[in-house]
């Protein structure tokens, strides 16, 4: 749990400004949250330019591949790479993709001849719907699923449970969705997010949607839910020995409630950063299961690019991931403060 | 507490979820029950890149081409000879360099306006004149002259050389009246309904949703009678196991490229036929005769050796294709002769038992023997310089095929003193290290049309690399021997005396060994027999249903009337999935109500 214990830790800029008591005016917060802020920018530049080397060094010529099994005369061949803007140096290149990053244009498609902010804008929400419904469900099962084996440490509940969990995480979420296709035999879609005929009536779209949304759903869930539940578990575990809950049982509350209202907040605070850390991270692992249920979200995207490769998409998808996983980062850091007191200056 | 409220929360987040995946597996029966078109839905395993026909390059693309417009003349369903489309009758002139096509009369755009020679005319020059309109189908028009439409119903072509595949023209004819106010071939408005909307083929583009799905109804006015049915959908399908299962489930009504162990799944699937059709491809090993460019310049780094005919001729020697075929193929495919395969008879070559490479490590290793490689210590031969013959083999590592085959042939090689290295590596690096010389032995192949023009002039001297990198010859091979033939063939108009000189050239071909083909793979298709059949396969008796030069496939199937039973009213699947959903949601909602209670009786 390397995550947790590095978000866990305030930043080294944190105690550095609490020593010097703030300059007034500026509280230590601000501070605090520009320092992050800053950091996240950083890292976001680091991203741009490694989208753009990343890239440029894996096997495939684009234009080679756009014009294969066609008989393409230089001058073509040519036209292609003016057109694609392959021909001018690599600086010159680079700067145009950041001059255009900055206006928001992430380019255009080498292969959809489209431009991949739309692409992009249009399967960032089924990934969103997919991804947010999973996690959602995966934190409620997983932290249900946890503090009750920590509870009853060592029962069976407790070891089965471990073990189904431990398990489901480490199947590979392709082979798993496959089974999952099979096993239902047709009572939810194969593919996609919505029928072949999308039904006029509002309702029963939403309805399509959902049904469509059953199976990539609980592949995600069953895989991500583990952590979840390991993580509360363990955390919980530790507070169990803590000596509040000792005097809380000595009051005489009933069991339950101790676990309730004094053991499971205390715990709850490691798993609460994991799931954003978490929410990141399976943004860009949905690429799998995507792929499995053609389910039309970033992750398929992605799929779709590497096979051009499709520079321009790649490099946008890249970004949108990579940031999508340090505002989530961010965001983590930042909810920890307000949640754990300790963390706070005194 | 806080902490009570939250997880109350999470409780209802889950239960309304729960509410909604249940409910959620009742549509497709509500929508099955609306389902009133009948409708042929077909699972795409492959991409989509432009609907517009002159850039669309993809073969699924291509194919919806072929739907949406009419060619001027098609490959016939029977056996692939030149049947009428757009044209209805045609003739060369005496020195076979003008062409005139005879328009048929009556035909329609689907927006009532007609079908004129002036349409066809439009095309060929769009494609001749825009660069851009070029990208699909510019190799068809590379030797005309002109086009011009003297008037409605007369379409003139006159060529530079005369050219035997001008009745097998694979372009698709579109409306002027729609395609001349496009300024720019690459606006993606050109993959927009409104423009690709309209056509005269039988059936036409209705919606597109980008790697989901195009939806084609069918044209009430097309000239040879409306299709059978009403609507024909394409589904894409990111992952070929979950088509499997969507055609087994009755998601889907046709699936194609199905791999071995999928054929033989469905094989015994009740209300699904399967298909196993002759191939229109080959498998080919590729050796690199010492590749070059255009400018003859030598260009990447194959192994000396292989310039050697003798050394070609020796692998080849080396090389069982039955074995390979059998083990590898399962036996779903067919022994190897020349590079048109054997579906298409009339230009299929098979050489003669003298002429062939059997498979003889002997007869191999004298070869190599009398070229002067001899073997060193470890068994491997070493070429005059002290290089020794070690090759690298490299193939796509996503493929079954390369992974097994290789394995054969690098035993195969080390029998006769050759050593090989496997290099199984991405698509994108096969592509790049064979498309610019970087390679030693290389698995390809290639799709060939009932016309075996493009395929032969792949191998000509004229197909290789531009400096500037790609390239259409696959083999490097340039030989003017072929060349000659090749030209020939080209310009010979009698049918019996074009096949003569089509077979001479893949001879020569085969002589030379630029590459070995390892066999033609059968196509594998499966369709739901129990919702439609009448399935037209091209050849008539032993060819593929989808991926046809032609529509005739689907355009032939009908419904099964008494299909539709299994989709009204609930399937008990449906049943069980709705018993199943609602007691979760009693479980999930005793849950939230019990522990209300108890917090409440616990409060302090």
């Amino acid at each position: 749990m390397t995550l947790t214990s590095s978000a866990a830790a305030p930043g080294p800029g944190h105690k550095g400004t609490d020593r010097r008591g703030g300059v007034a005016g500026v509280g230590p917060t601000v501070r605090f949250v520009a320092a992050k802020l800053g950091g996240a920018l950083a890292s976001f530049a680091l991203v741009v330019v490694l989208g753009f080397l990343l890239f440029r060094m894996i096997p495939g010529d684009p234009v080679a591949t756009m014009t294969r099994d066609r008989p393409t005369s230089p001058e073509q061949l040519a036209a292609l790479r003016e057109r694609l803007g392959l021909d001018k140096p690599m600086a010159e290149q680079f700067l145009d993709y950041v001059l255009g990053l900055l206006r928001g244009d992430l380019g255009t498609s080498y292969m959809y001849n489209r431009p991949v902010a739309q692409m992009i804008g249009e399967r960032f929400w089924p990934t969103v719907l997919l991804v947010g419904t999973a996690t959602a469900l995966a934190v409620a099962l997983g932290l249900w699923l946890g503090v009750r084996a920590a509870w009853r440490r060592g029962s069976a509940f407790d070891r089965v449970n471990t073990g189904v969990a431990l398990t489901l995480w480490s199947v590979p979420q392709f082979w798993l969705g496959l089974l999952l296709l099979i096993a239902t035999q047709g009572l939810f879609p194969s593919r996609g997010m919505r029928s072949p005929v999308i039904p006029d009536d509002p309702v029963a779209q939403v309805l399509d949607v959902a049904h469509h949304l059953v199976l990539p759903c609980v592949t995600l869930l069953a895989v991500i839910y583990a952590q979840y539940m390991l993580v509360m578990r363990s955390s919980l575990l530790e507070e169990m020995g803590a000596d509040y809950l000792t005097t809380a049982r000595a009051k005489g509350l009933r069991d339950d409630l101790v676990r309730r209202r004094h053991a499971v907040p205390n715990a709850l605070l490691p798993t609460v950063t994991l799931v954003f850390l978490q929410f990141g991270m399976v943004v860009s692992g949905t690429v799998t299961v995507e792929t499995v249920f053609s389910w039309p979200g970033l992750g398929l995207l992605t799929y779709e690019a590497l096979r051009g490769p499709d520079l321009p998409l790649l490099q946008g998808v890249f970004v949108v991931l990579a940031g999508s996983v340090l505002v989530m980062n961010l965001l983590a850091e930042l909810l920890y403060r307000v949640l754990d007191p300790r963390v706070r200056e005194s | 507490m806080r902490w009570t409220r939250v997880r109350r929360r999470l409780a209802s987040v889950g239960a309304v979820a729960v509410t909604l995946l249940t409910v959620g597996s009742l549509v497709p029966v509500a929508t099955a029950q609306e389902d009133s078109p009948r409708v042929l839905r077909v699972a795409l395993v492959q991409e989509i890149d432009h609907l517009n026909p002159f850039t669309a390059s993809f073969a699924s693309s291509a194919m919806i081409g072929r739907f949406a417009w009419e060619f001027l003349t098609l490959p016939s369903a029977e056996d692939a000879t030149p049947t009428g489309g757009v044209a209805e009758s045609w003739e060369a002139s005496e020195d076979k360099l003008t062409w005139t096509f005879t328009i048929r009369e009556g035909m329609t755009w689907s927006d009532g306006e007609p079908v004129t020679a002036e349409d066809a005319a439009f095309t060929f020059n769009k494609i001749m004149s825009d660069p851009k309109a070029a990208e699909a189908n510019g190799s068809y028009v590379e030797n005309f002259e002109e086009v011009t439409a003297p008037d409605e119903r007369t379409l003139v072509i006159k060529t530079k050389q005369p050219q035997a595949s001008m009745t097998a023209l694979d372009v698709p004819i579109v409306p002027e009246h729609v395609w001349s106010q496009i300024e720019d071939m690459h606006d993606p408005v050109t993959d927009s309904v409104e423009v690709v909307g309209v056509g005269d083929g039988p059936f036409l583009i209705a919606e597109y949703r980008p790697n989901e799905l195009v939806r084609m109804t069918a044209n009430e006015d097309y000239w040879r009678g409306a299709p059978a049915y009403d609507e024909l959908h394409f589904i894409k399908f990111e992952n070929a196991d979950a088509a499997v299962n969507a055609l087994r489930n009755g998601e889907v009504d046709f699936v194609n490229r199905l791999t071995r162990a999928q054929f033989d799944s469905l094989k015994n699937e009740p209300g699904v036929e399967t298909n196993q059709a002759s191939g229109r491809r080959y498998r080919e090993l590729l050796m690199n005769p010492g590749a070059r460019n255009a400018d003859g310049d030598e260009i990447g780094d194959g192994h000396p050796a292989l310039r050697d005919v003798r050394v070609r001729r020796a692998i080849a020697m080396a090389i069982d294709p039955k074995v390979l075929v059998d083990k590898v193929l399962g036996g779903y495919g067919e022994l190897p002769g020349g590079l048109v395969p054997p579906i298409y008879e009339d230009f299929h070559y098979q050489p003669s038992e003298d002429e062939r490479y059997t498979f003889d490590p002997e007869a191999a290793n004298a070869l190599l023997d009398e070229a002067g490689y001899e073997r060193g210590p470890d068994g491997i031969r070493v070429d005059s310089e002290g290089r020794r013959l070690e090759f690298r083999l490299t193939g796509r590592a996503s493929e079954d095929y390369a992974q097994r085959a290789s394995d054969y042939i690098v035993s195969w090689l080390k029998d006769v003193g050759i050593a090989v290295t496997k290099n199984l590596v991405s698509d994108n690096e096969v592509d790049e290290t064979t498309s610019s010389g970087h390679y030693d032995l290389a698995f390809s192949g290639w799709g060939t049309n009932p016309d075996p023009d493009y395929i032969l002039a792949k191998q000509t001297c004229a197909a290789l690399p531009a400096a500037s990198g790609s390239s259409s010859s696959n083999a490097f091979f340039c030989d003017e021997t072929y060349d000659e033939l090749y030209a020939k063939q080209a310009a010979e108009l009698d049918p019996k005396k074009r096949a003569t000189l089509v077979k001479q050239a893949q001879a020569r071909y085969y002589e030379m060994v630029p590459s070995f083909v390892l066999g033609y793979d059968n196509v594998l298709e499966a369709y739901r027999s129990d919702r439609f059949t009448g399935f037209v396969q091209q050849p008539e008796g032993e060819g593929q249903i989808m991926e046809q030069t032609g529509y005739w496939g689907f355009y032939g199937a009908e419904p099964v009337e008494a299909a539709g039973g299994e989709s009204s009213g609930l399937s008990t699947g449906a049943w069980l999935a709705l018993g199943a959903g609602a007691l979760v949601l009693v479980a999930v909602g005793g849950t939230v109500v019990v522990r209300r209670r108890s917090s409440i009786d616990d409060r302090e």
